[in-house]
């Protein structure tokens, strides 16, 4: 598996895409922080990006590698090597130089902005776990939409969907069920919604950073049992590993079981 | 060495293999062949494990298939479309290789053989098809193993590829390796299979010499003994 | 001149014979407090050396000045009331007073101060106490310099740290209170200074005005109390240059006010509270230059407030900068900075060129269904806060800071 990796992780630094999203990233890092000079905005500005685009990137890159390499994916296949180590080699290479553009486009602006003297060093790092995490997760259900649809089309078109579906619609549901059933208890519900949805997720540990004192301001004991103590934080991580670890076994699964 | 049987594989409502019994024995080159669509394909990704069949057992130098992939150890396969990684180096995707599978000096001489040389530092999206087959075929022959798998192996080769290609196939023969080889031109497959399998709607429908064959279709040549299966069994 | 020498010659002579001092030790004359109290005449100082005094009910009931050298102890153990001061012109000084009674019915303290005036207490510690300075129908004392630890955890069996009942004039100044049920306390109080105390760890307010009229206070730091600084039913408080901060928790927050009229709260810095400042039934009120940093909100308002302006605030990444739960507004804003304005100034004078609404549909959601704060910063919600922004349907439309400054405001 070790050597699929390192054979997709080269293909891919080699592929200007990697550089295109690395730039974009440290762009954007250097913008937020020497023309507006002010980190705590900075890392709101970067939450938005982090929840929003990462899962966007993670998903279309991870269906895009998929199918571009299919043919590079037959040829190991006749290989005396394990379906399993193939594809999570493709992936981990994938989901890793995703993250590594990540980490380093944003890291680099913000480690000469002088990070490491600031207290926002913290808030930083939880922001970067949080974007690999996302990063992993929906490179997973990327190659799990490759995996189980052979048409290119139909599969970007999942995707795209999954993405609007976890990013936007799914939190105008979960509104609209919460605005509906307000007269039972929801902090239960609410919570359970949180952990279902891989994006809400990542918001809401970055939230426990951010906004603490807003969410304590609800008088619900589970909510305040949940965001006043590492109760939370523990339980969003565990949470976040499930959301990586289920997809990547089915990843495992569905390889096992397909025809090439 | 490879043995099947009662091999069953649909896709989806399509019945592309019912109930096929096969075996090799060792040495000698076997040219399966058959209509479009008939399952020649299906089953050559059966033996090397990348079609997963819905029934039946194959066993490979005695060992089945479905236990462990060590087994592809003992096969080289040459894919119909070869279509690599286009960022890579024609160098690398061999070095790949055999860093995948095990190191190998025979690269050399097939690079050579094939006048590969000038495009080592080349990506592999830049080749032309033809340049593409002859890496495909550099890949597949310099690992020494005891069955050689070929999906349409003449492919895009130019006229003087072809003889060498012939050459090569008839070496590894003489060395007592078992040789599957699919292809559509049948002059190739007259003048280098031993035996030949035809498949029909998922069966064998013949396996045996093409002197034999020829009998039972009582048909002069080769061509005209194969063209008559076809209308026999469609007409 | 020779007027002031004359002066300092008959306080020097006289002072001796009039005004005796006592001395209070193991190995004294007088080895009791409560000895000294009864055989000092008034006017006397008495001086309670180091040790340790098991004394209660202390009745100073004439003229004293009671100090404590290298800080004796009296310890009540439990029994009840420790001192009381009935006369006026009393002082108690670098006391260290601890284990005060407990009780149900009668409100029992260290320091009582009982209908008297021009008292002064200063440099006392006090420990393990159920109520600390206990001032009732007094007037021109000063409370200065003590220190007020109590080991309070439940509201209903403990008692405030300084607490003024019908008093005037009093000034309550660079005093610590931690861990009692109020940390300050005024009720029917007027024209009192609180000024330069540390009030936090409390479990109910670090401050607390009820029925309290024309009082002042400013540079105290509130800190991590159960609820900050309530301020309620009263007029014309001054509150000026205190922090609130860290006082988090469910329901809590910076200040309270209810029912507050004509009040000025002019350069305090409320952050990390869950609400900065909760506002209900206060009108004219004047918020000038005070920060608001890392609030989960920094105003929420409820009920019925009129006539109150908002300017020269700065607003900073406050998870919700304005709560209201009504769509009508008679509040102003004007030339506030909100660290969450995306306008533009294009003129370059400073201001924006696009008016600021500090009031997001989704607080009005949150109000409605606070569970729905799970949400918050998600995409959707943004949208639907961008749709509200564009045409104002549940939030007031005409709450708006015409001049929102493009700058944090310096003053």
């Amino acid at each position: 598996m070790l050597k699929i990796l390192k054979y997709s992780f080269y293909d891919l630094m080699r592929s200007r895409w990697s550089y295109v999203y690395f730039a974009f990233y440290l762009l954007l890092g250097i913008v937020l922080l020497f023309l507006n000079n002010d980190l705590s905005k900075a890392v709101i500005t970067l939450m938005n990006v982090i929840i929003i685009l990462v899962p966007l990137i993670g998903t279309i890159f991870g269906v895009m590698y998929y199918y571009n390499s299919k043919e590079f994916t037959e040829l190991l296949l006749a290989q005396p090597l394990k379906r399993s180590s193939i594809f999570l080699g493709q992936y981990l290479g994938v989901a890793i130089s995703l993250s590594m553009s990540l980490i380093l486009g944003l890291g680099l602006p913000f480690v000469f902005y002088g990070l490491f003297e600031s207290s926002a060093i913290w808030d930083f790092s939880l922001l970067l776990i949080t974007g690999t995490f996302l990063t992993l997760i929906f490179t997973a259900l990327a190659f799990n939409i490759a995996l189980s649809n052979e048409n290119k089309i139909k599969g970007f078109g999942y995707a795209i969907l999954l993405w609007l579906f976890l990013a936007v619609i799914y939190d105008g549901i979960f509104l609209l069920v919460l605005i509906g059933f307000e007269e039972y208890p929801l902090d239960k519900v609410s919570l359970i919604g949180t952990m279902l949805n891989p994006i809400d997720l990542s918001r809401t540990l970055i939230l426990l950073k951010l906004d603490i004192s807003a969410l304590l301001g609800y008088t619900g004991a589970i909510f305040k049992q949940f965001f006043g103590t590492n109760y939370g934080l523990i339980v969003s991580f565990i949470a976040l590993s499930l959301w990586v670890i289920v997809p990547v076994l089915r990843i495992v699964y569905k390889s096992k079981k397909k025809d090439f | 060495m490879v043995t099947i049987q009662n091999l069953r594989k649909k896709f989806g409502k399509n019945q592309v293999l019912s109930g096929l019994d096969l075996s090799f024995g060792a040495g000698g080159i076997f040219a399966i062949l058959g209509p479009n669509g008939s399952g020649k394909t299906t089953l050559i990704k059966s033996v090397l494990g990348m079609v997963i069949p819905d029934k039946g057992e194959i066993t490979v130098l005695g060992k089945n298939i479905t236990k462990n992939s060590d087994y592809r150890h003992q096969i080289d396969y040459l894919p119909q479309i070869a279509n690599f990684p286009s960022n890579l180096k024609v160098k690398e995707l061999i070095k790949m290789i055999k860093d995948l599978r095990k190191s190998t000096k025979e690269d050399e001489r097939l690079i050579e053989l094939f006048k590969l040389t000038p495009f080592l530092d080349k990506k592999l999206g830049q080749l032309s098809g033809g340049t593409k087959q002859k890496v495909n075929l550099v890949l597949t022959f310099m690992f020494d193993s005891p069955i050689i798998i070929l999906d349409e192996p003449t492919s895009g080769l130019d006229p003087i590829s072809m003889l060498r290609l012939k050459d090569l196939i008839q070496v590894e023969k003489e060395k007592g390796k078992t040789i599957l080889i699919t292809s559509h031109i049948m002059s190739f497959v007259e003048e280098i299979s031993d035996e030949i399998v035809f498949i029909l709607e998922g069966k064998i429908y013949f396996k045996g010499t093409i002197t034999e064959l020829k009998t039972k279709t009582n048909q002069p040549d080769f061509e005209h003994a194969i063209a008559s299966i076809l209308t026999d069994n469609h007409a | 001149m020779k007027k002031l020498v004359v002066f300092m010659c008959v306080i020097l002579m006289t002072g001796p014979i009039i005004a005796q001092t006592l001395e209070v030790c193991k190995t004294c004359a007088i080895t009791s407090v409560q000895a000294a109290i009864i055989q000092a005449k008034a006017f006397d100082t008495i001086v309670v050396k180091k040790g340790v005094y098991k004394e209660h009910n202390l009745n100073v009931d004439k003229p004293l000045t009671i100090i404590g050298r290298n800080q004796p102890v009296i310890d009540g153990e439990l029994k009840g009331e420790i001192i009381t001061i009935i006369s006026d012109n009393v002082t108690i000084d670098g006391l260290m007073i601890k284990n005060v009674g407990t009780s149900y019915t009668s409100d029992y303290a260290a320091i009582r101060v009982k209908r008297s005036k021009n008292f002064t207490i200063q440099n006392v510690v006090l420990e393990k106490l159920f109520f600390g300075i206990y001032v009732e129908r007094s007037s021109d004392g000063k409370i200065l310099n003590n220190k007020i630890i109590g080991d309070a955890v439940e509201e209903y069996n403990s008692g405030n740290g300084i607490q003024l009942w019908y008093s005037k004039n009093i000034q309550i100044e660079n005093n610590t209170v931690q861990h009692v049920r109020d940390g300050i306390y005024l009720e029917f109080s007027d024209f009192c200074t609180i000024k330069n105390n540390l009030s936090s760890l409390n479990v109910r307010y670090g401050l607390h005005f009820m029925f309290s009229n024309d009082d002042v206070y400013e540079d105290n730091v509130f800190s991590n109390n159960g609820a900050g600084v309530a301020v309620m039913f009263s007029k014309r408080i001054k509150m000026y240059n205190n922090l609130f901060k860290d006082n988090w928790g469910t329901a809590s927050y910076g200040m309270l006010l209810k029912e507050i009229n004509d009040a000025e709260i002019i350069g305090n810095t409320f952050h990390d509270n869950t609400i900065g400042i909760s506002i209900e039934g206060s009108n004219r009120i004047i918020y000038k230059h005070n920060n608001f940093r890392n609030n989960g909100w920094a105003i929420k308002v409820r009920g019925a407030c009129y006539t109150n302006t908002f300017t020269e605030n700065n607003f900073l990444y406050n998870s919700f900068d304005i709560a209201y739960n009504s769509n009508v507004n008679d509040n102003t804003f004007d030339r506030n900075y909100w660290s969450s304005y995306t306008g533009y100034d294009l003129n370059k004078n400073g201001i924006g060129d696009i008016p600021y609404r500090p009031v997001k549909l989704f607080s009005y959601i949150v109000n409605r269904t606070p569970e729905t704060i799970i949400l918050l910063r998600s995409m959707f919600i943004d949208i639907i806060d961008f749709s509200e922004k564009v045409s104002p349907v549940f939030t007031p439309d005409d709450l708006l800071d015409n001049n929102p400054l493009m700058k944090k405001a310096i003053w």
